[in-house]
């Protein structure tokens, strides 16, 4: 088949794909391979990623994967369904505490009944945990997350815009209180628990069926280190979600959420029915939600329930802001740009600080930002463990950093990243010309 | 004459204090072009929400083919068939025109969320029916050019035209237009009359139609219906709507004030 021009289509079924074009189907398979030789640390391919996050490049990538699948939820939610959320922490919390009950290690399955016939609140509190594999807790947790989801969407008919956020948030709060409530289920308030590991076991076996916790070959094939295959399966899974919200996003369904978000009492004059479509928005932005936080909860080991918090939550919003609302394509933008930010920041400061002694062209620039709190010696960035005047720590300017980039956003690019990458596209489709 | 479908008897619609509507009762028959005129304030288009359910009538019925609609939700009225234009233009306006067609396609589609997040199979065979379908309305309203734009973009025209192919969309046995050449020129006027007698003519669509544009209504309209502060002060044909004292003293005032109080 010969290569078709770009606004040139000939079948409905080209009209409707998500990428129409040869050149993007290739573009798409060429960053496949890129992802998959990156993780499994090509030479030349992993130097891009560790050249901006050092040799410990994976971590921060991966940790960044099912914060990603929950974007998509809070994008469903927020950018499709337009129904404003500050309590996606929440959803996740739930998700991850769905896993840790049915898949984590614990005492005795009375644990998890929290109140009793006879003595009413158990006073022996062991840890709830059935120690379930993965294939049982992963789907149960995005379920159950979406079951509250479900519970929790009749505030949107009542209320919108800000004051269903202000309403979710409230469900933040709740949720930290009720991980105060129930330390069979969250552990200590402060340490938190230790979360299943990804291992996909048939049941409770011994050796699991397929390995993600230690460093070994994979499949008697390819050796692979622990983290490059928590790499893989997150990237998979992302790679599903992405696909099943973008179907979504372009059937019927989505159709009536985008037409509820644009205007609710024409949508529902066009015949769809406004509460039962809410209500699914709510119930699929959970469920990303969910599976997002039983991931993320499970790839870190630990969490403790002062994790699911608002600022979680805001974390979302401004990946939806800085990404592009309503594009999944921008989702995934803000998600990268929005978690692997502050590592960038991080690791060339601290390569910075390698340049001082270093004595090269950078040393000057080296000498100018950054500041070990000795007398005389100023810069913003603080790298001493005592903080003179104003000068602040990486940590402190990430903060500043992202603050001033969602004002940035918001002023100059509503649309966000995708907002900036279609007008880059559009000026190369008409290059030479203007018009 | 063949059987009304759309019939309303005696409906009044309250907001508080403010009588919106008062005891209107009026029938459209089968394949007929029934207009609703009236001074500004009249409640032309608040009948218009009552057939649809977003407003909920205090007293009266509305049947559709004999069968009460009242107490129904907006969603159950757009199944039935009743499709609907709105005064400001009411398109999803970060949607393209392809897809705020296939939105009037909702009701007609059949698959769930999940086969939607699956695309092949169930959904993905209907969603390309259905594209061809809004292609047929595309082609018929001749907005051919305009296809993949996002409808905030388009000029008002254009934008009219496409809120009325997302009616035609839903496949209704009525169609209510409101204004649907409110702020047009006398071309795109001409146009929207030439498409409002096709649609009648080719498929067959009674219509219920409210306007101001009197040449347009007294021209297409079989039969017309007169409002005035919520009440029905005449109805006929446009040749009895003209003459009828009643509608003269409304429109034009009348120093006969005993016909004005009738």
């Amino acid at each position: 088949m010969a290569f078709n021009r770009p606004l040139l289509r000939t079948s409905y079924e080209q009209d409707a794909a998500i990428f129409p074009t040869y050149t993007q189907k290739g573009a798409m398979v060429a960053f496949g391979v890129f992802l998959v030789l990156m993780g499994l640390g090509a030479p030349y391919i992993s130097a891009i990623p560790e050249f901006f996050l050092g040799p410990t490049w994976i971590n921060p990538i991966t940790n960044m994967l099912p914060l990603a699948i929950s974007a998509l939820g809070i994008n469903i939610l927020v950018g499709v369904t337009g129904q404003v959320s500050l309590g996606h922490a929440f959803f996740m919390g739930v998700g991850a505490y769905t896993a840790v009950a049915l898949g984590g290690s614990g005492d005795e399955w009375q644990a998890c009944v929290p109140f009793h016939e006879e003595i009413g609140l158990l006073e022996e509190r062991g840890q709830c945990g059935l120690g379930l594999p993965i294939w049982v807790w992963l789907p149960f947790s995005g379920a159950v997350a979406a079951a509250f989801g479900i519970f929790v969407s009749p505030a949107a008919m009542k209320v919108r815009g800000l004051y269903l956020a202000i309403v979710t948030v409230g469900l933040v709060f709740i949720g930290l209180h009720l991980g105060r409530m129930f330390p069979e289920y969250a552990g200590d308030f402060e340490s938190g628990r230790k979360w299943p590991s990804l291992d996909f076991r048939l049941w409770k076996e011994e050796t699991p069926l397929i390995e993600f916790s230690e460093d070994g070959k994979w499949f008697g094939l390819i050796h692979l280190s622990e983290e490059q295959k928590q790499y893989f399966l997150l990237m998979a899974l992302l790679g599903g979600f992405i696909i099943l919200a973008k179907n979504l996003v372009r059937s019927r369904t989505g159709r009536a959420l985008q037409a509820i978000r644009d205007r609710d009492i024409a949508a529902e004059v066009m015949g769809v029915p406004e509460f039962e479509y809410k209500r699914l928005g709510f119930a699929i932005s959970s469920f990303y939600a969910g599976i997002g936080g039983a991931l993320w909860g499970s790839y870190l080991g630990r969490r403790s329930p002062v994790d699911w918090s608002l600022f979680l939550s805001v974390d979302f919003i401004a990946i939806l802001l800085i990404g592009g609302a309503g594009t999944i394509a921008g989702t995934m933008l803000g998600a990268v740009f929005v978690e692997l930010t502050p590592e960038i920041v991080k690791h060339r400061t601290d390569w910075l600080a390698e340049q001082i002694d270093a004595s090269n062209i950078f040393t000057p620039v080296a000498n100018f930002l950054l500041t070990t709190g000795e007398s005389g010696d100023f810069g913003p960035i603080n790298i001493g463990t005592v903080a003179p005047g104003w000068t602040m720590s990486v940590f402190q300017w990430n903060f500043v950093i992202y603050g001033v980039l969602i004002v940035i956003f918001l002023i100059f690019e509503p649309l966000g990243l995708f907002g900036i990458w279609i007008k880059i596209r559009n000026y190369w489709k008409r290059w030479p010309f203007s018009y | 004459m063949s059987e009304p479908i759309l019939e309303a008897d005696g409906i009044t619609l309250r907001f508080g204090g403010v009588t919106a509507i008062r005891d209107v009762s009026f029938h459209v028959n089968e394949g007929e072009l029934f207009s609703i005129i009236g001074p500004n304030g009249a409640g032309k288009t608040s009948i218009f929400n009552t057939i649809s359910q977003v407003y909920r009538p205090q007293e009266g019925d509305i049947r559709w083919k004999g069968a009460s609609i009242m107490g129904h939700r907006p969603d159950f009225v757009a199944e039935l068939g009743i499709a609907r234009t709105f005064q400001n233009i009411e398109l999803f306006p970060q949607m393209t025109v392809i897809e705020n067609l296939l939105l009037g396609r909702h009701i007609r589609m059949k698959q769930n969320w999940f086969q939607g997040m699956l695309w092949f199979g169930v959904a993905k065979a209907e969603e390309m029916e259905n594209r061809r379908q809004v292609e047929d309305i595309i082609d018929f309203l001749e907005i051919e050019e305009w296809r993949n734009h996002p409808v905030a973009l388009l000029p008002y025209g254009i934008q009219k035209l496409v809120e009325l192919g997302r009616a035609l969309a839903m496949d209704p046995e009525l169609l209510l237009l409101d204004e649907p050449v409110a702020g047009m020129n006398l071309e795109e006027t001409e146009d929207m009359a030439r498409f409002i007698l096709d649609i009648r003519r080719e498929l067959g669509i009674s219509m219920v139609m409210v306007e101001h544009d009197m040449g347009l209504v007294m021209d297409i309209a079989d039969r017309i219906m007169v409002l005035d502060f919520g009440e029905k002060i005449s109805e006929g044909t446009p040749e009895e709507v003209q003459k009828d004292p009643n509608v003269i003293a409304a429109y034009l005032g009348s120093s006969d004030l005993h016909v004005a109080a009738e």
